[in-house]
């Protein structure tokens, strides 16, 4: 009896012990962060003879990074700004890196060892504009060297030791766009090449110690120029016309221009189309690209050139890389099958090809960054950086991939879940439980070490490792908690990968946009992807599967393709080109007999088409066609319609295309309101209770509707910036907007306030973010509805008796009586994302998931948002746990569920629900990826991981041997008082 | 509705405007119709039963006239084809700071006719909706944009046809209209035709809500920071609180076996009563 009794109550300790945040040694139990940079857009090597070799990168995700080229890692990692665009990128006096961003107007200069920034220079340009950065080899001032930032006809001279403005020259002559800045060697004198209106060469000549202009000459070209050059030797360059189908070869020798036109046919044959010229750096040798092919053209002697080599099938040609004085390097890599050949050309001269496998699923390469090393044998080895269509980065040496990256995860533009394939019965081998019994034993060995606090530190690692490793987490199969799961993202790139929720490894990872890729399907984009079958009683063996959606050009009209991909291996199931065109997909609640999810794709002319394409699922739609009800939010005309479908539509007569009309619309006046935000609950949201219990027994039942719209608007002068309005010109209306009748529910106005709004709705609250002018801080609001039309169903044994009318349909059309509750408060962050938790059942109370600007994901409990607050709570409110009011809301540093973590770029925050209703997944995902499990009221229902069951054992062993040990001394003794 | 009534009401709007151009009465414009937001337009005295019913008012002419407006709903009855079916009528006030609302609602519904009539009933059969739209800027109605609303038209009929409008303005723009029944509208929808073929209407003016000001309080704020640290650092738990659950079996087991020893030993001495016997005891065991 004693014994059962302590077993309960000790499993009831252990349960009490769980903390609310994790404590240090449980980091990575179940969580994961894996961080990217993006896709590569510069790359400067640094392969000095000592010291790690590496390559600085900067990407399309205004990330810069530093990479070791051994294996890929990151060394160190800095986000830029979204509005913070990197434009070039270089290394100045050997341990700087230089960042010349938005737009050429900030210069930075970062620590190379350890990305430290050493400093930062604003440039104040006036007019931003495509601006080039020119590191100065050997003017040296001291021990300084020079960086010029050159800016349509501006030139700034910045110190590479401190940043400092050491000259600015204004050319100030319009239309004057510098192309090229050199140096001679040994020489003080800076020559700077412009074009003026595509029609004037004009040469500077410039005191490089002091800016002054010494010079300058201007001639009148005999094409018009694009803004294609390549600067060939110290005195002369060429630039391409605007026709892209001339050449035009200029020498500025003392002072003079000169220039010559040279026909592009004239030294290809068979040329067609348009040219591109490829940045050289000297060697009188250039690269031409044209359509067909690569040309290494050299320039002899006056105006005569010569084609030195010729590639064949166009390519991707990295920059040159200067060997020697004599000789320069590109790198031509082809792209067949799953192969690509890289092929070094020094001086036009084939000098090495490589073939080399690659998975199929990179697509094509888009850039090459080529770089040289010293082989044993002192001869010239070449590696490569490639960046592949799936923007991930690949290192290439000695024709084998050293590492590969896959940066197309830094850009997720939409994420699902699936689950995982049921685990198969037996199977298991003898020897795989004895070993698994022994590592049991010992890992349990350790861990009562570690409990009975007699581990040294070796233990306490080993003890981490284990938990790290736990092998059970990364399992393959469906588990009964519904922790494992797959997590499918789509990326800009079209590629889709699904993340184990074990460790974040990639299972499978494809590029569908190449296979379709046809005349009918000239550049086909990925739009969003969705859930197509989900595992459910009908359909438990048959494989889920998800529906990609896209478009085959760029314009909204043109006409979509949809893609169906088995979730556990990515195979495409279905390949479909659409004869219409995509605006949107609506997933329906709905599915036909083989349990696929019914889909409606709208097309730009506002027709439905249903797919699956079925009887079936026909049957289903038709039968529930009067109860569906279609919203669009037109942003750029301010205005939201409702619709509703028919039969017919006006494009065709297929059986599977409905049309719409017009049901409902809200006109916001343009004058005084733009839309900034909408929201609206999840789909598959479940609310566990309808009613809530007021503190005086008092029943407020909760107006649940799926179709809730939060719309806010701003006045158009506070649709910018903050700062860009005055309060008194500011305000935000939000809206609660039911999308089957367009009823504005309720509608409330914030006076002197402005976005950016980001805004969560579920059940039957909204919460949204926004800038308070007035108090010049940010304000959260939230607003509850409740349903007061039925507030007079209050009977308890009706309830009871289940003669309640809670399960009586409802319809949008009755005239709901509602009764909205709000209170807003301040909070200290501004926001980059919002979500809310989401559980299996709904019972558990909701935490909602702020982004933070520091790239970190906060839980806020939402009893921290509660309109019922009041300043000072009487005795019944404080017992129901209702908190007095602050003007504040808490940020408790325990609740970051990114702990010490943060997600570069940080953009979307997703949480989908686990089997146990206690527990729900978080994914957030930026450049970086972070996945955890949290659970918002603890874990209530299970153990947990940490639960020790060895000193569960340890005690009932004990505790059947004290009961043995006094059973057998009464025994004993009663023997003994009997023999007395 | 009898034809002689709508000629009746036409006569006498048409008199109505006649006059509103004709003649300029110096009477002081009345300022109270703030108050009027919100509420139903049903005639201005309270002797006038609730549903307005192609009877125009004829009390509202005054001098403030020359701000009152007109715009019209316009109702389809297939597809998509609006014709007028009533007009609606405020009075535009404007604000010293230069704003302009409206005020005063009040709606005077067009007699059914009997084409309507038969595609109303067509539209019931069909449990199809009923549209109506109004222009979105009523200081220019020929704009392009209205504001439409609709309802399953199975919700209307009761004794007459029951029609209720919210029409939500921000000054003088119209954001939306929420057209429907007075009361509720069950579901399934039973086919039920009004026994009266006339709409009773009623028409609710919203304008927006002023958010409450964020409350700011100094004390509050020190209070509940102080709150918030005390709730941060959890007192130092004392031995006996971290350890208390490994401590507790074992003492409860130590307690246990110590009350069986002292039980045996109670027994003992009770029995015997001679330590000279207990000590044998003691060793055989």
């Amino acid at each position: 009896m004693e014994a059962r009794f302590l077993l309960g109550f000790l499993l009831l300790l252990s349960l009490s012990s769980f903390a609310f945040a994790i404590y240090e040694d449980q980091v990575g139990l179940a969580d994961w962060h894996k961080r990217y940079i993006g896709k590569v857009k510069h790359a400067v090597f640094h392969t000095q003879k000592t010291g790690r070799r590496r390559v600085v990168v900067s990407t399309e995700e205004n990330a810069i990074a530093s990479l070791d080229l051994r294996t890929g890692d990151i060394l160190w990692r800095h986000v830029l700004g979204k509005n913070d665009a990197v434009d070039q990128i270089g290394l100045s006096l050997g341990k700087y890196v230089l960042t010349l961003s938005s737009q050429g107007s900030v210069l930075r200069a970062w620590n190379l060892p350890d990305g430290q920034m050493v400093w930062e220079t604003d440039l104040q340009i006036s007019n931003p504009s495509n601006s080039f950065l020119h590191v100065l080899g050997n003017v040296k001032s001291g021990r300084d060297s020079l960086s010029l930032v050159c800016n349509g006809g501006s030139i700034r001279a910045v110190s590479s030791i401190d940043g400092l403005v050491v000259w600015k020259k204004d050319l100030s002559v319009d239309g004057l766009k510098l192309k090229h800045v050199f140096q001679p060697p040994e020489s003080d004198t800076i020559y700077a090449i412009g074009f003026i209106d595509s029609s004037l060469i004009a040469l500077y000549h410039i005191n490089a110690k002091t800016g002054e202009l010494l010079k300058h000459a201007t001639q009148a070209s005999s094409v018009d120029l694009s803004s294609e050059i390549s600067a060939i030797s110290s005195d002369s360059l060429v630039a391409l016309d605007t026709s892209r189908s001339n050449l035009l070869l200029i020498k500025f020798m003392a002072g003079t221009i000169t220039n010559h036109k040279l026909p592009l046919s004239d030294i290809v044959q068979d040329f067609s189309g348009l040219a591109e010229l490829i940045p050289t750096k000297s060697n009188d040798i250039f690269v031409v690209k044209t359509p067909s092919n690569v040309a290494f053209i050299k320039v002899k002697g006056d105006n005569e050139i010569e084609l030195i080599g010729k590639a064949d099938e166009a390519g991707i040609v990295s920059d040159s890389l200067i060997l020697s004085e004599e000789e320069q390097a590109f790198a031509v890599v082809h792209h067949s099958n799953n192969a690509i050949s890289f092929q070094v050309r020094i001086n036009g001269r084939e000098a090495l090809t490589e073939g080399i496998k690659i998975e199929d699923h990179r697509g094509h390469v888009k850039r090459v960054f080529l770089n040289n090393y010293v082989r044993t044998d002192k001869s010239h080895g070449f590696r490569a950086l490639i960046v592949m269509e799936d923007e991930s980065l690949l290192l290439m040496q000695q024709g084998e991939v050293v590492w590969s990256r896959e940066d197309g995860l830094a850009s997720i533009s939409d994420a699902v879940v699936a689950e995982l394939p049921v685990e198969k019965e037996g199977g298991v081998s003898v020897v795989e439980v004895e070993h698994t019994l022994l590592e049991w034993l010992k890992g349990h060995m350790l861990k009562l070490k570690g409990t009975l606090m007699l581990s040294t530190p070796d233990d306490m690692a080993a003890i981490q490792a284990m938990h790290l490793k736990s092998t059970e987490r990364n399992k393959m199969t469906r588990d009964h908690n519904g922790f494992r799961k797959l997590i499918i993202v789509l990326t800009q790139s079209g590629k889709v990968y699904a993340l184990h929720t074990g460790d974040g490894r990639i299972v499978w990872a494809h590029l569908l946009t190449p296979l379709l890729q046809s005349e009918s399907c000239p550049s086909p984009s990925v739009l969003t992807l969705r859930n197509w079958r989900v595992p459910h009683r009908k359909a438990l063996q048959e494989n889920p599967s998800i529906l990609l959606v896209g478009r085959c050009g760029a314009g909204p009209e043109s006409h979509g393709f949809l893609f169906i991909v088995d979730s556990y291996s990515g195979k495409v199931l279905e390949t479909q080109i659409l004869d219409h065109s995509i605006a949107e997909v609506v997933p329906l609640p709905l599915a036909d007999s083989s349990e696929q999810k019914l889909h409606l794709v709208i097309d730009d002319k506002l027709n439905a088409h249903l797919y699956p394409r079925g009887s079936d699922a026909l049957e289903v739609f038709v039968r529930e066609m009067a109860n569906m009800y279609y919203y669009k939010v037109e942003n750029a005309k301010e205005v939201i319609k409702g619709y509703a479908f028919k039969k017919g539509c006006s494009t065709g007569s297929s059986a599977y295309c409905f049309g719409t009309r017009e049901l409902w619309s809200v006109v916001f006046p343009s004058d005084s309101e733009r839309i900034v935000a909408t929201a609206r609950r999840k789909i598959n949201e479940v609310v566990h209770t309808q009613a809530k219990i007021m503190t005086n027994q008092d029943v407020m039942y909760k107006y649940i509707s799926k179709n809730i719209l939060f719309v806010a608007t701003v006045s158009p002068k506070a649709a910018g910036g903050i700062g860009s309005a005055a309060p008194d010109e500011a305000w935000l209306v939000a809206y609660l907007i039911d999308t089957v009748t367009g009823r504005i529910l309720h509608r409330v106005t914030h006076q002197g306030a402005q976005g950016p709004v980001h805004a969560v709705v579920s059940e039957n609250w909204v919460v949204y973010h926004y800038f308070n002018l007035r108090a010049h801080r940010y304000e959260m609001t939230v607003i509850e509805i409740y349903d007061q039309s039925r507030a007079d169903n209050k009977d308890v044994m009706k309830l009871v008796l289940g003669k309640h009318n809670l399960t009586a349909p409802i319809t949008s059309y009755s005239r709901p009586e509602i009764a909205t509750k709000s209170q807003s408060y301040f909070f200290t962050h501004s926001v980059k994302a919002i979500a809310v938790t989401t559980t299996a059942r709904g019972i558990t109370s909701k935490q909602i998931l702020i982004g933070t600007i520091g790239d970190q994901v906060l839980a806020l409990d939402k009893w921290y948002l509660d309109p019922r607050q009041t300043a000072n709570p009487s005795q019944e409110e404080k017992e129901e746990g209702i908190i007095p009011l602050t003007d504040t809301l808490p940020i408790i540093p325990q609740s970051y569920v990114t702990h010490t973590r943060q997600v570069g770029d940080l953009r979307g925050i997703m949480s989908f629900p686990a089997n146990l209703e206690s527990t729900t997944h978080v994914f957030s995902y930026g450049i970086d990826l972070f996945y955890t499990r949290i659970a918002p009221s603890r874990t209530y229902d299970s153990l947990t991981d940490e639960f020790s069951y060895v000193l569960l054992l340890i005690t009932v062993v004990v505790l059947i041997v004290a009961i043995l040990v006094t059973w057998a001394m009464s025994q004993k003794k009663d023997l003994q008082e009997k023999w007395r | 509705m009898n034809p002689s009534l709508s000629f009746l009401s036409l006569l006498s709007l048409l008199l109505l405007f006649s006059s509103a151009l004709s003649f300029q009465s110096d009477e002081l414009p009345f300022n109270d119709d703030d108050e009027f937001e919100g509420v139903r337009s049903s005639p201005g005295s309270a002797s006038v039963a609730p549903p307005v019913r192609r009877r125009p008012d004829l009390d509202i002419s005054s001098a403030s006239d020359s701000k009152s407006l007109q715009f019209s709903l316009e109702h389809s009855l297939s597809d998509s084809e609006f014709s007028v079916a009533g007009t609606f009528t405020a009075r535009l006030k404007s604000w010293t700071h230069g704003a302009q609302t409206l005020t005063k609602l009040r709606f005077t519904r067009n007699a059914i006719s009997d084409t309507e009539k038969g595609l109303f009933e067509r539209l019931l059969e069909d449990d199809d909706f009923y549209t109506i739209r109004i222009p979105s800027n009523v200081l220019n109605p020929s704009g392009k944009d209205y504001v439409v609303s609709s309802v399953r038209a199975r919700c209307l009929p009761r004794e007459s046809l029951d029609e209720h409008f919210v029409i939500h303005t921000d000054g003088v723009n119209v954001l939306s209209v929420n057209y429907g029944s007075a009361g509720g509208c069950q579901y399934p929808r039973p086919l039920k035709s009004p026994s009266k073929w006339s709409f009773s209407s009623y028409t609710v003016l919203k304008n927006s809500e002023q958010a409450p000001r964020t409350p700011t309080f100094v004390e509050q704020i020190i209070a509940s920071e102080n709150a918030l640290e005390e709730g941060l650092q959890p007192p130092e738990k004392s031995f006996w609180a971290k350890y208390w659950m490994y401590i507790l079996p074992i003492g409860f087991v130590l307690v246990n076996a110590m009350a069986q020893a002292a039980n045996a030993a109670a027994e003992d001495q009770n029995q015997g009563g001679q330590p000279s016997q207990r000590a044998p005891a003691v060793r055989r065991r």
